[in-house]
């Protein structure tokens, strides 16, 4: 019974921390059809400027500790928005309407090109920034122990999806935004502005990416590298529950989730096969992923 | 008169929308026939479903007999049926001659290799050859990317035609090409396919076209066969009429 | 109507003999990095073979790591050093890692290609690091390399090494030449066009697509025993991203119109590496990224392009 509840509540934090990832990956293929690679040093930038940051605030040792957990959020818009506005003002636009594999090379040199970057800025030294994560203390479920901070991560990201099923349901430029994931042909026809749509929805996915990252720093050490393993997985995430879809996003996120805290638990050898296994699984049988639109046709 | 393709109550549906209803039809070797409806009627939908393009889910299609209801594009092709597309599927960075050396080699039965170079001067001559029946040479070393929208159209047939086919389905042959062409264009082909024995499947939209050359007709409407005669009975049918012909002041009634 | 003659063999013979001969009066660091940009250029010629078929593949390091790791347990394991057998075992383990991997691989296009051969060589990264027994993020050492009994030393040994690795390199691109310009060459390119059509005029483009990532495969691991002979060492980098990274880099660079194409690319790259290495560590992913956004955006048909224009212009 034990066992059972410790692979859910496994399942869930780490569903939990593959769905921050993956949403904003979804979010800019759904929009602009870019599979952005360059995800993974969003993701590492985040998790630097909020370690350095949250370093900042807590040098001095006299501001309000709790208040600490804004940096979180400050890092992630901070490096969406500086990253995101140059990347896409900078590189993307002008590769607007090519190959889809031009767009991937574009963004994997985007991809290098940052992982540098981070280099020159922090250097190749590990950095901690305990600070948050100590601060909530562990909690004890069923004598399991578990740390306060991995639920604030849960509460994270389902206020991140709350955020954005209400953003494109029940707002009008969410509407807007459907319809430009469906047709951004017929969108511009009917004047909406696709190229706004594209850097402010560029900036949200990438504000996501680093928030992923800057919501995970305080867990680990951050070092170079970091990213890499995000693009993996938050690929197969997204592929799992179809490429564009949040819906898909989410139940991606909680079948890798599951599975992996299960493999922990049961099979620990077969941990790193396990999440490209449910992918291959999935694909093979439904190759646009669970929640993909219809085929448009070709001939 | 031998049956060469049969299809019994061919049916497919694209989320609402009925691609295809019923369809049952059999078509005689050696015949022509032209498939006439309005677009959308089904008339490209019924050629994927018979090459296989396009999985129906219902219905069975035989070829000679043979239940080739689930084979892919690339086995029914090996059978002996060929198709020609509505739009042109050509290889866009080859020039036109490369287009037709690459279908030609990679034919059913034609041996390929992993070492002879495909640039050869009888594999050259050969693709040349195949391009003057259909009069387009001058353009041979052309990209086709920058080939005008006809001739295009005209290459994928040609492509189309390659190895001896037995069934020809053609989508739109002449769409894009010059009124002054389209004649000749399918006096061409005609020929070709009688002197072959070739069994032709056309859709068109030029009624003329498919009264000068198609002995039967189909014509489509809402994904099913509102009408299947020889060519002057269906056109007369007062369906046809409605959806797909119109009540037309005729030519030949003014002789 | 005239063909073209095609100049690659007698261009790669005339290259050989050039190659050689440097080899022989070149200094041993001159030397070395020729080596190591001949067996770099087999594994972005793998790279190029799927990118005629429209396919990128990030993640090219699996194989090159895969033929290098074979080649260092067999040596350090069991005692093997013949160089042939060695290439031999390279090439067969990656033949045998690809033919299963391809029948997944070749159901994915794009973006789902190019990200899964990324994770595969991620997890072939993540294992060895985890394998204490290989040395982990060390490594392990490669024993010296013996040719069918005769064990050669110092100098000797180099040159000999030097010389095999150049009549490999020659065999393989004459050879994959030769196919590129068969009815089964074309294939890749006509799938990348239109794959439609690949199927209605009869050929399987899984398989043709199942066949290039064997192909590749296999000289991406010829390519791994290579390396690990001359540098003697192998670690578990060979197979991650940014190893890969760089063959993308250098097939981007080059283009895919000719095998010749990527030599020139390979031996600049490891130029280059040297020398940013020793003079700026941190932004060697730097420099290949704007190079390859700058390729991307002015020369979409990499450098070989520029002097295909001049000869069609002729």
């Amino acid at each position: 019974m034990t066992k059972f509840l410790a692979i859910l509540i496994d399942g869930s934090i780490y569903a939990s921390w593959l769905f921050l990832m993956g949403l904003g990956m979804t979010l800019i293929y759904g929009v602009m059809r870019i599979l952005n690679i360059a995800h993974g040093s969003l993701y590492a930038l985040g998790a630097y400027t909020s370690v350095s940051l949250i370093g900042f605030y807590y040098a001095t040792g006299t501001n309000p500790p709790m208040l600490g957990y804004a940096m979180l959020p400050l890092a992630a818009i901070a490096v969406g928005l500086i990253a995101g506005v140059l990347i896409e003002r900078g590189i993307l636009r002008f590769m607007y309407g090519s190959d889809e594999v031009v767009m991937l090379l574009v963004t994997y040199s985007v991809f290098l090109i940052l992982e540098d970057i981070a280099k020159l800025i922090w250097g190749v030294d590990p950095y901690f920034a305990y600070q948050p994560y100590g601060l909530l203390g562990t909690v004890e479920i069923l004598n399991l122990i578990y740390p306060v901070y991995d639920f604030l991560l849960i509460a994270t990201s389902l206020v991140c999806a709350a955020f954005v099923w209400w953003g494109l349901n029940k707002t009008r430029v969410g509407k807007l935004l459907i319809a430009v994931i469906h047709d951004r042909e017929m969108s511009m026809a009917l004047g909406i502005n696709v190229k706004i749509f594209f850097m402010v929805t560029f900036i949200i996915g990438a504000t996501f990416g680093a928030l992923g990252g800057a919501v995970t720093a305080p867990k680990v050490s951050v070092v170079p590298g970091l990213g890499v393993e995000v693009i993996v997985l938050a690929f197969a995430v997204v592929v799992i529950g179809g490429l564009g879809s949040i819906e898909g996003a989410m139940i991606g996120s909680a079948i890798v989730g599951i599975v992996r805290a299960a493999a922990v638990h049961i099979l620990p050898e077969v941990e790193l096969f396990v999440i490209y296994g449910v992918m291959a699984l999935v694909l093979a049988f439904k190759p646009s992923g669970l929640f993909a639109g219809p085929e448009v046709r070709k001939i | 008169m031998t049956t060469i393709l049969e299809t019994s109550n061919l049916s497919i549906q694209f989320g609402a929308v009925v691609g295809a209803s019923e369809i049952s039809v059999a078509v005689n070797k050696g015949e022509v026939i032209g498939i006439i409806g309005a677009n959308g009627a089904g008339k490209t939908t019924f050629v994927n479903l018979v090459t296989g393009y396009l999985k129906p889910s219902v219905g069975i299609i035989r070829y000679m007999g043979r239940d080739i209801t689930a084979l892919k594009p690339r086995k029914i092709t090996d059978l002996g049926i060929r198709r020609s597309f509505q739009i042109p599927q050509l290889f866009s960075e080859m020039t036109a001659l490369e287009n037709i050396m690459t279908a030609q080699s990679l034919a059913p039965k034609v041996s390929r290799s992993f070492w002879m170079p495909l640039l050869q001067s009888d594999t050259v001559n050969r693709a040349l050859d195949s391009l003057k029946l259909f009069g387009i040479a001058e353009i041979a070393n052309q990209k086709v990317s920058l080939l005008p929208q006809g001739i295009r159209k005209i290459l994928d047939i040609a492509m189309a035609t390659v190895g001896n086919p037995q069934l020809v389905m053609l989508d739109e042959p002449t769409s894009g090409v010059s009124a002054e062409e389209k004649f000749d264009i399918m006096d061409i082909l005609m020929d070709a396919f009688a002197k072959q024995e070739v069994t032709v499947m056309f859709i068109e939209h030029d009624m003329e076209l498919v009264e000068r050359y198609a002995i039967r007709v189909l014509a489509f409407y809402n994904g099913t066969v509102i009408a299947d005669d020889n060519t002057q009975k269906a056109l007369a049918d007062s369906q046809v009429r409605e959806y797909v012909v119109g009540k037309e002041l005729h030519r030949t009634n003014f002789s | 109507m005239n063909i073209q003659k095609d100049n690659t063999f007698r261009t790669l013979t005339f290259g050989l003999f050039i190659v050689l001969v440097f080899g022989f009066f070149a200094t041993d660091w001159l030397r070395f990095l020729v080596q190591m940009s001949l067996s770099t250029f087999l594994v972005v010629l793998g790279v190029m073979l799927q990118m005629r078929a429209g396919l990128v593949s990030f993640g090219q390091g699996l194989f090159y790591c895969l033929g290098a790791y074979i080649a260092g347990m067999a040596g350090y394991f069991f005692g093997i050093t013949d160089v042939f057998i060695l290439i031999l075992a390279g090439m067969a383990g990656s033949i045998l890692l690809s033919v299963i991997l391809g029948f997944l691989m070749v159901r994915f296009r794009e973006i789902f290609y190019a990200n899964f051969s990324l994770a595969l060589s991620m997890i072939l990264y993540g294992l060895l690091v985890k394998a204490e027994i290989l040395g982990s993020t060390d490594g392990f050492n490669v024993p010296p390399s013996t040719f069918i009994g005769l064990a050669p030393k110092g100098d000797t040994l180099k040159i000999t090494v030097f010389v095999l690795t150049c009549l490999i390199v020659y065999i393989v691109s004459v050879v994959l030449n030769r196919y590129l310009n068969s009815t089964y060459g074309y294939m890749g390119d006509a799938i990348r066009q239109n794959e439609i059509r690949v199927e209605y005029l009869g050929a399987s483009v899984h398989r043709v697509i199942h066949r290039i990532y064997v192909i590749a495969a296999a000289i991406s691991g010829i390519g791994g025993v290579l390396t690990a002979i001359a540098v003697g060492h192998v670690d578990p980098d060979l197979a991650y991203w940014t190893t890969s990274g760089e063959f993308v880099f250098v097939a981007l660079l080059s283009g895919t119109a000719n095998v010749m194409a990527p030599l020139v690319g390979t031996f600049l790259l490891e130029l280059l590496r040297t020398y940013a290495f020793e003079y700026s560590p941190y932004t060697w992913q730097l420099i290949l990224g704007v190079t390859m956004l700058m390729v991307i955006l002015f020369l979409p048909n990499g450098i070989w392009s520029i002097g295909a224009k001049r000869r069609a212009g002729n």
